[in-house]
């Protein structure tokens, strides 16, 4: 058991290096957008999540005000915070702002993207396009590396049936 | 007068330290494992993933867990039903039948079919409990756990809610709580004394 536990944070950690390795980076105009990827979806559910980083080199703040992805019919972005006890979840209606000179980071048990109504189930691995608007730099395709649900959570992983999709 | 203004300052001093410590006693005071007697749990009466009625009667003599959440919920609820899948696998032993019952609170969307396929991603032992809005409410408000509806612009909506993990007994009295953040050695330390006790 211990030994499969150890092979399985094995392949999670050499799958880790090569995400790491194909992580696209992007630039538009003073932004810059880092590795944007996702979680598959869990067995049971019609949504999904995306993280990215973004970059702001320039002087002046920027908003991300939308997000589209081909297999889902909509995106927002959420904000998750703990309140005491009580976890909130609240989309962020007028967008994300990127201030000038600052690093915005979207990431699992926080701000994230909210990809839902599925019109496909995307796997780990794969690689979905969508598009990024940004309410001044305008408008960036890139393409999201999906990971397995609960990924860059690696303690949970042995604990998630694989067969999640 | 330097003496007036030293014993002035030690006064400000005093009392803004005794605020702070009354305040520090009453925020803490609210936590859930505080109960100061206040009954946490009651009867569950609910479906389950198979359309069963669910009774938590059928838990005597069993100790187990209560969650509240929603399958829409991205990253909570899944963190939570898998760290404790992590740590009955850890135990092992008899914490291979240790059961959580996750209590939707969001019925509307969470329906049976629905959560037997959610539960399917997790180790654990988990019975996916769902029923009518004033079901749900009603066992709810047993737990004291708060939820709510927030509107987005599609028409949708997201779900605030409380994120505790509760323990109850064989007795199927409330024993401790996990929260959100407490890490892997807290869920097995507390799952363990829940099953010993």
């Amino acid at each position: 058991m211990r030994a499969l536990n150890f092979l399985l944070f094995f392949a999670v950690f050499m799958l880790s290096l090569n995400t790491i390795a194909s992580a696209e980076d992007y630039k538009l105009g003073d932004l810059e957008i880092v590795d944007p990827w996702g979680h598959a979806p869990l067995k049971g559910t019609d949504v999904a999540e995306g993280f990215l980083k973004i970059v702001n080199h320039g002087a002046t703040a920027d908003r991300l005000v939308a997000v589209t992805v081909d297999f889902a019919k909509t995106a927002q972005i959420h904000e998750m915070k703990m309140n005491g006890t009580t976890m909130q979840m609240a989309e962020l209606k007028d967008g994300l702002e990127i201030p000038a000179g600052a690093t915005v980071e979207l990431k699992p048990q926080s701000t994230h993207l909210m990809f839902m109504g599925l019109s496909r189930r995307p796997a780990a691995n794969e690689k979905v396009p969508g598009e990024l608007t940004f309410e001044k730099a305008g408008k960036l395709k890139v393409e999201f590396v999906i990971e397995p649900a609960g990924a860059s959570m690696p303690m949970n992983m042995d604990n998630m049936n694989m067969n999640a999709n | 007068m330097t003496l007036v203004r030293r014993l002035l300052v030690i006064l400000i001093a005093a009392a803004a330290i005794s605020a702070a410590a009354l305040t520090y006693l009453y925020v803490n005071r609210q936590g859930p494992e505080a109960t100061g007697g206040i009954a946490i749990g009651g009867p569950i009466h609910l479906t389950d993933q198979d359309g069963a009625k669910f009774d938590s009667a059928v838990m005597s003599g069993k100790p187990y867990a209560v969650f509240f959440g929603y399958t829409h919920c991205p990253d909570v609820c899944p963190t939570t039903l898998s760290d404790i899948s992590q740590a009955t696998d850890a135990i092992g032993g008899n914490a291979k039948d240790f059961t959580t019952l996750f209590v939707t609170i969001d019925p509307e969307r969470d329906t049976q079919s629905v959560m037997k396929d959610y539960i399917s991603n997790f180790t654990a032992k988990v019975v996916g409990l769902t029923g009518t809005p004033e079901e749900v409410a009603a066992v709810a408000k047993e737990f004291r756990v708060y939820y709510a509806k927030v509107p987005t612009s599609d028409g949708g909506y997201t779900m605030d809610h409380t994120a505790v993990v509760y323990l109850m007994d064989r007795h199927g009295e409330f024993r401790s709580v996990i929260s959100y953040n407490e890490d892997h050695d807290a869920y097995v330390r507390k799952i363990k004394e829940v099953l010993a006790d």
